[in-house]
């Protein structure tokens, strides 16, 4: 019986092997040059019809793969979407199955979006984003009261969370947990709120004379930055996750949307220095603000760090908004990616959630930063913006 | 029965392993997807209050000197709100700019003389701003039009512990519109005259 075991187990780790080298060629391939200038992969789709073809077009879309005809691609994907998905995957250079499945359970889109996941993981080696979810606000028309919502990421299943009827504003995930933090003028004031989405159980966080807004969750769900206005001033304030041990961290005329970098140490966020919109970070336990250079991407506000560490999201304003990335080192001037407003990324720090004007309504999209590539999300009635991706 | 327990499904992950890459044309491995997390609940609408949740200490944070403090000691739910009161002194902002014109100077004194006429009353300023701006870099922007009024009104001599601020950003707009004739509308504040509910 061990013996079966053993060979087994070598057998098992040999395959292992095999696919782990694969996965590493093809990284090497796709590795970044230029933000929003990356080629995209080239695949082909077929066999797959309606919700499926969908569900893969659009997952895949938005992490760098653009779709071509089966003579153009360098990855096949075939299969069926009749009664579950079942797929597989084929590098045509390297002629080689990459991937054959099938897929049952939860619903057709779900078994979508672990093909694409599996696919993504396949062909770079990375995690896919297809099963992840985002919160939202969403209003009926383009201003004044509104609700939380939360749906997957690309917009189906949205369901929602607060029925207040309020002015809300930027919800936030609690990393790894289903737990927002969020705004609302429920009681007349800008309120910072925890609202537990496992049980429904709401607490107020922070309700100080003036504003309360724009909760950001540290990285190990410990704190909180937030911006309050108690001091006479908007400024940045860091309490711990139930509103408790209150710090203020930043001191200008004018400051918002805190975001943290993703070891915890740093707090990134927009102010006002000499009466121009600039960004800024200073150490999330305070200290000396360093003023951060977005040369090219004027009146910049809405930083929002990735979780890789390694680039700084965020909306400019030359006219229309755009939304734009840098390095967060600064060692490159930003790219200005495409028009839109309220960036957030995708645990896998190269796509971004966003919202983008269709006439006088906000529409989440989603993009990916490498290719700009980007696709509306399922469209609802009235605006829908402010999206935060669950990490 | 352990080994048996342990053995087996690891003897079916390393056959569809081996089915996996040793066979090139038919799909053999199932993945099965759970109903996955549990559902989102919603707050319940059936009820008007919320929970409290901890206390907080609203006099926790260091008073940097300059500008002023916003803790008021008043609670906002004992007073009535009189938005006509004051409705003509509305005050107007240029383009991405909290300062307070000169023109605005007797507006601002019209306001300090309705708070010397009624000791008990109080005021609420509410910051609003033109939709040329993201959404919360206009709420921070509307405060700081609020609170530029605050201090326009304590120099005018009124005490600002009888002032709250609220802000708006470009969620409150006076006029709909999406024009500079709209947009110089809508980058303001109001003053709402706020008296003592009976029996308060």
């Amino acid at each position: 019986m061990k013996k079966i075991i053993f060979s087994l187990l070598t057998i098992g780790l040999a395959a292992v092997a095999l696919t782990g080298a694969r996965a590493q060629e093809i990284n090497v391939q796709s590795e970044i040059t230029v933000m929003g200038q990356t080629k995209p992969i080239p695949i082909s789709l077929s066999g797959f019809t309606g919700e499926g073809a969908e569900v893969l077009k659009f997952d895949l879309t938005v992490q760098g793969f653009s779709f071509v005809t089966s003579d153009a691609a360098q990855y096949l994907v075939s299969g069926s979407d009749a009664g579950g998905i079942t797929g597989s995957l084929t590098d045509k250079f390297a002629k080689r199955v990459l991937l054959s499945r099938s897929y049952n359970g939860a619903s057709l889109r779900r078994q979508a979006h672990a093909f694409a996941d599996d696919i993504v993981l396949a062909v770079t080696g990375k995690k896919g984003i297809g099963q992840t979810k985002i919160a939202y606000k969403a209003q009926p028309s383009g201003y004044g009261a509104g609700e939380i919502y939360v749906a997957d990421f690309d917009g189906a299943n949205a369901q929602r969370i607060t029925t207040d009827n309020a002015i809300v504003a930027k919800p936030a995930w609690v990393p790894g947990r289903l737990a927002l933090y969020y705004t609302s003028y429920a009681l007349d004031n800008p309120d910072i709120f925890y609202h537990s989405l496992t049980t429904g159980q709401r607490r107020k966080i922070a309700a100080y004379s003036g504003l309360n807004t724009s909760a950001a969750v540290s990285p190990d769900g410990a704190k909180i930055a937030m911006v309050l206005s108690k001091s006479g001033s908007a400024n940045i304030w860091v309490c711990s996750a139930d509103g408790t041990n209150l710090k203020q961290v930043t001191y200008g005329v004018e400051d918002s949307s805190p975001t943290w970098s993703p070891d915890g140490s740093w707090i990134c966020f927009a102010t006002k220095h000499n009466e121009r919109r600039r960004l800024a970070k200073v150490p999330a336990g305070g200290g000396t603000v360093q003023y951060l250079s977005t040369t090219g991407a004027a009146n910049p506000t809405e930083p929002d760090w990735s979780p890789d560490g390694k680039w700084i999201a965020f909306t400019s304003q030359m006219g229309d908004f755009n939304i734009c990335v840098m390095p967060a080192d600064g060692s490159t001037p930003p790219s200005v990616l495409v028009g839109g407003q309220n960036p957030s990324w995708a645990p896998n720090s190269r796509t971004l959630a966003f919202d983008r004007a269709v006439g006088y309504r906000q529409v989440l999209s989603v993009l990916d930063v490498f290719t700009k590539q980007y696709k509306d999300c399922v469209r609802a009635t009235g605006s829908s913006s402010q999206p935060a991706w669950a990490k | 029965m352990k080994l048996n327990q342990i053995v087996f499904p690891l003897a079916l992950a390393l056959a569809a392993t081996l089915a996996t890459t040793g066979c090139k044309h038919q799909p053999m491995k199932v993945t099965p997807i759970y109903g996955s997390q549990p559902a989102p609940v919603n707050d319940n609408p059936n009820s008007s209050t919320l929970n409290p949740g901890l206390p907080i200490n609203n006099d926790g944070g260091p008073n940097t000197g300059g500008p002023i403090a916003t803790s008021t000691g008043w609670d906002p739910t004992t007073m009535n709100q009189d938005r006509a009161a004051l409705a003509a002194n509305t005050i107007h902002f240029a383009f991405d700019s909290a300062a307070i014109k000169k023109s605005e100077d007797a507006n601002i004194s019209a306001v300090a003389s309705a708070l010397a006429g009624g000791a008990n009353d109080k005021l609420l300023i509410e910051g609003n701003c033109d939709e040329r701006g993201t959404s919360e870099y206009n709420r921070a922007l509307g405060e700081r039009r609020a609170l530029a009024a605050r201090e326009a009104l304590a120099k005018a001599g009124v005490s600002p512990d009888r002032i709250r601020t609220i802000s708006y950003g470009k969620d409150k707009p006076a006029d709909p519109g999406h024009d500079e004739a709209a947009w110089g509308k809508n980058r303001r504040d109001d003053f709402i005259l706020l008296h003592p509910k009976m029996g308060a």
